[in-house]
C-alpha cells in the first residue's frame, strides 16, 4: 500500500507548475477571459510537444503509455492556474469514448474534443474543439461542434448549447452506456482534481495576505477569527485531495469502487473549493471584492465545478442510496482493496 | 501509488490473519481494550509481541520490526476485522517508547523498550494539570533535586491508564525561576513508588477512563530524567509529535465502527434516514477522506522520516465528524432516543470529549495555523 506519488510524478507536477506559472499568470488568464477568442490556441501544439496530450495514450499511437495518475497531476495543475482551454473536455471528459486513430490525433494535438451526456445540452469549451461526443438514446455519436453560445458563469470555461444531433456512431447499446458511465465518473474525478488545484491556489493567496496585511498594529493572520477559517480550508482541501487522488487511482487501475470514489471526491472537493474562495475573499476585505483581484475568477470556476456534472447534494444522495442498498457492509465501506 | 497490498504486505496480512484466528482467546473477542480484564489483555499483548506483531515500525536494534507504517495500518485493520483487542500499552508504544528512543540513555532504552513491547510495562502520561491544560508550559508539579534524587510534589489530571500503569512520563517544574519553557524536566516515574496516589475521575458517561494522579514527596532517581534537566519542554514536544503522527490512523478505526453502525441504523429507520441521506453520505465520505489522508501521511513518514502536514488535520476533522455521526444516529432513533440503547447514548456523550482530549480543537487550529500554515502567533 503506497499512497504517495513517485519521484517522476512529482517532477511532472513541478514541470507543469512552472510551465503554467510562466505562460498563464493571473494577468494573462484575465486577458484571455475577457478576449473574444477565450483562449490561446497556439498553446495546444506546445502541450502536444510536452507530451501532455498523450499521457495515457498507448505508445504505438504516439502517446506516453502512462496512466490516469499522471493526467490527474496535470488536471490539478491546470485547475490551479485556471487554464482556459479544452484540456479538461478532451482528457478529463471525452477520452473514454475515443480509440485508435482518434487517440493518435489527440496525442498529436490535431484533434480536440468535448462531450455531452444529456444532463443538459450545455457543452464546455465547445467553441475550442473539433468534435463532440454525444450520448443520444443508446448511442454515442461524434457530432460537429455547433450550437448557441450561452454566457458561462466562468469566462475561462465557455459554454455552448449543442444543436447538432447527427454524426458518426462511436458505440451503441450496452457498450455505449458503459462508455458514457466511464465518461461521467472521469468527469467527476477530473473536476474534483481541478477543484483541489483551485482551492490550493486560493488558500495560498489567503495565507500570503493575512501574513502581511496589518491592522491595529499586527498582521491580521494573528487574529484567530481570521486564521481559524483558513485552517478549516486547509483541512477541507487536504481531505478532498485524498479523495480526488483515490478516485484518480481507481481510474488508473479500473477499480470497481470508482463510482463511490468519484462521487465522494466531486462533492467534497467542489465544496472545499467554493468555501476556500469565499473565506479568502472575506479575509481580503474590500480588495477581495474587486474585479482587479484574481479571486473572483477562481470563485467562478469553483461555482462552475460545483454545478457541472452533478451537484454535491446529488452526488451525496446517490451515494447514500448505494451504501444503504448495499446494507452498509464492511466491504462496501472500505476505501481500497485491502488484500482480501 | 497503489492502494492495494504489495506482495510483502499481502503475505504479512495472510500470516497475521491466520495467527489471530489461531491465538485470540474467545473471551477477548469483541471486548475492546477494556482494562477490567487486565491480565488476559496483558497476556494477549505479550503473545502479539512474541509473534513479532508489536513495534512493527520500531528500529530492529530496539526489538522492533524496522518495517513501514503500512504494516501498522494492516495490523490495526486485521485486529478490528477479528474483533480483537489492540495491545494494552498504547501510551508506551505510541508516546513513551518513541520519546525514549530519541532522548533516552542506553540504560533507559535497555530498561524500558523491550518491556513496553512485551506489555510488561504499561505506561501513562502525566502532562496535564488542573492549571495547565492547553498551556502545558505552565505546569506546577514541582521537582526538586536533593543529592541524586528528585523529590516530586503535585497533581496531574486526565491521565488514561494511570490506574493500571507501571510507569509514567511526567513533566515537572524543576526551576521556577527559569524563563518560560526552560524550567521543565521530563522524567520516567515508577507508578509503584511511595507517594503516588491514583484516583479515578468520573466522566459525563458515568464511567471512569481517566484519572487524577497525586504525587506527594515521590522520590525519582536522577537517572530517570529523560533528556537534560531543564529541557523537558523539547522532550515533551517529541512525545506530542509522535502522538499526532500515528494517532490519526487509530482514530479512523473508531470512526469506521460508528459509521458502520450509523448505516445499519439508517437501514432500520428508513423513514428518518430518507430525510438525512445527504448528511449520512457526508460522514461516510469524511471517513474515507480521513483514512486516505492517514495513508498519505504515513506514506510521507516512510518516505521522508517526517509526517506530512496533512496528518495534523486528521485529529481535528475526526473529532468533529465523530460528534456529527453520533448526533445523526440519535436523530435516526427519533423518540426512542430518550431511552438509553446502551450504545448511541454512550457514543454521543463520549464524543463530546473528542474535541477536548489530545489537544482541544482550538489549540489544534492554532498549531496548524502557526506550524503548518506559517501564520503569525496568535498570543
Amino acid at each position: 500500500m503506497d499512497f504517495t506519488f513517485s519521484s517522476e510524478q512529482r517532477e511532472l507536477r513541478e514541470q507543469a507548475r512552472s510551465f503554467l506559472e510562466a505562460h498563464f499568470p493571473p494577468s494573462r488568464v484575465a486577458q484571455l477571459a475577457e478576449s473574444e477568442a477565450g483562449w490561446d490556441p497556439d498553446i495546444w501544439p506546445e502541450l502536444a510537444q510536452l507530451g501532455w496530450l498523450g499521457v495515457s495514450v498507448p505508445e504505438d499511437l504516439g502517446g506516453a503509455g502512462l496512466t490516469f495518475i499522471e493526467e490527474a497531476i496535470l488536471i490539478e495543475e491546470f485547475g490551479r492556474s485556471l487554464f482556459p482551454g479544452p484540456y479538461l473536455s478532451t482528457i478529463g471528459f471525452a477520452r473514454p469514448a475515443l480509440s485508435g486513430n482518434q487517440l493518435a490525433q489527440v496525442a498529436a494535438g490535431s484533434r480536440r474534443w468535448s462531450a455531452c451526456l444529456g444532463e443538459s445540452n450545455l457543452v464546455p469549451d465547445l467553441a475550442f474543439v473539433d468534435q463532440v461526443v454525444l450520448l443520444r438514446g443508446d448511442q454515442l455519436l461524434a457530432v460537429a461542434p455547433e450550437g448557441r453560445p450561452a454566457t458561462s458563469i466562468d469566462s475561462t470555461r465557455r459554454m455552448v448549447a449543442l444543436s447538432s444531433s447527427q454524426g458518426e456512431v462511436l458505440a451503441s447499446g450496452p457498450p455505449a452506456q458503459e462508455l458514457a458511465q466511464a465518461m461521467r465518473l472521469r468527469l467527476a474525478t477530473a473536476l474534483a482534481l481541478e477543484a483541489v488545484g483551485v482551492a490550493q491556489r486560493v488558500l495560498e493567496w489567503g495565507l500570503e495576505h493575512v501574513r502581511t496585511r496589518e491592522q491595529f498594529g499586527r498582521p491580521i493572520g494573528s487574529y484567530q477569527a481570521v486564521s481559524h477559517p483558513l485552517v478549516d480550508t486547509f483541512v477541507e482541501v487536504e481531505l478532498a485531495r485524498s479523495l480526488a487522488y483515490w478516485a484518480a487511482w481507481c481510474i488508473s487501475v479500473d477499480d470497481p469502487q470508482l463510482g463511490l470514489a468519484a462521487a465522494a471526491a466531486k462533492s467534497a472537493a467542489a465544496e472545499a473549493a467554493v468555501h476556500a474562495c469565499e473565506r479568502v475573499i472575506q479575509v481580503h476585505g474590500g480588495m477581495g471584492f474587486t474585479w482587479e483581484s484574481p479571486l473572483h475568477r477562481y470563485y467562478k470556476r469553483a461555482l462552475w465545478i460545483e454545478h457541472f456534472g452533478g451537484s454535491p447534494g446529488q452526488h451525496r444522495r446517490r451515494l447514500a442510496s448505494q451504501l444503504l442498498a448495499g446494507g452498509g457492509s464492511t466491504a462496501e465501506s472500505q476505501p481500497a482493496h485491502r488484500g482480501g | 501509488m497503489d492502494l492495494r497490498d504489495s506482495a510483502e504486505e499481502a503475505a504479512f496480512r495472510g500470516h497475521l490473519r491466520a495467527w489471530i484466528a489461531a491465538n485470540l482467546p474467545a473471551s477477548l473477542r469483541g471486548q475492546g481494550t477494556r482494562t477490567e480484564q487486565l491480565e488476559p489483555l496483558r497476556k494477549w499483548s505479550a503473545a502479539l509481541s512474541k509473534a513479532g506483531y508489536v513495534g512493527l515500525t520500531w528500529p530492529q536494534e530496539y526489538g522492533g520490526g524496522g518495517g513501514s507504517h503500512a504494516l501498522d495500518a494492516i495490523l490495526l485493520q486485521e485486529l478490528a476485522r477479528a474483533d480483537a483487542p489492540q495491545h494494552v500499552g498504547a501510551i508506551g508504544l505510541g508516546m513513551a517508547g518513541p520519546t525514549i528512543m530519541v532522548h533516552g540513555t542506553e540504560a533507559q532504552k535497555s530498561q524500558h523498550l523491550r518491556p513496553i513491547l512485551d506489555a510488561e510495562e504499561i505506561w501513562c502520561q502525566g502532562f496535564s494539570e488542573p492549571g495547565a491544560g492547553s498551556d502545558l508550559a505552565s505546569v506546577r508539579t514541582r521537582s526538586e533535586l536533593r543529592g541524586d534524587t528528585f523529590v516530586v510534589n503535585g497533581q496531574k489530571v486526565w491521565s488514561s491508564y494511570a490506574h493500571i500503569a507501571d510507569w509514567c512520563i511526567l513533566v515537572t517544574l524543576s526551576d521556577p525561576a527559569a524563563p518560560r519553557y526552560h524550567g521543565l524536566t521530563y522524567m520516567l516515574v515508577d507508578m509503584h513508588s511511595k507517594g503516588v496516589e491514583v484516583r479515578p475521575l468520573r466522566q459525563i458517561t458515568g464511567e471512569a477512563d481517566f484519572n487524577e494522579i497525586f504525587l506527594t514527596e515521590v522520590e525519582v532517581p536522577r537517572a530517570n530524567v529523560l533528556g537534560e534537566i531543564g529541557e523537558g519542554w523539547q522532550v515533551a514536544m517529541t512525545t506530542l509529535l509522535h502522538e499526532r503522527a500515528t494517532l490519526g490512523f487509530a482514530l479512523t478505526g473508531l470512526l469506521d465502527a460508528n459509521v458502520q453502525g450509523l448505516l445499519r441504523l439508517a437501514g432500520e429507520h428508513p423513514g428518518e434516514a430518507n430525510e438525512l441521506l445527504g448528511e449520512i453520505a457526508r460522514e461516510w465520505i469524511q471517513l474515507q477522506a480521513l483514512q486516505l489522508t492517514a495513508y498519505r501521511s504515513l506514506g510521507e513518514l516512510d518516505r521522508t522520516g517526517m509526517p506530512g502536514p496533512e496528518g495534523s488535520a486528521i485529529k481535528l476533522a475526526w473529532s468533529e465528524s465523530n460528534q456529527r455521526v453520533t448526533k445523526l444516529a440519535r436523530f435516526l432513533l427519533g423518540e426512542e432516543g430518550v431511552v438509553d440503547d446502551g450504545f448511541w447514548n454512550y457514543q454521543q456523550l463520549r464524543s463530546r470529549g473528542n474535541t477536548i482530549e489530545a489537544g482541544t480543537s482550538e489549540i489544534l487550529r492554532n498549531i496548524i495555523a502557526e506550524r503548518v500554515l506559517g501564520l503569525p502567533r496568535s498570543r
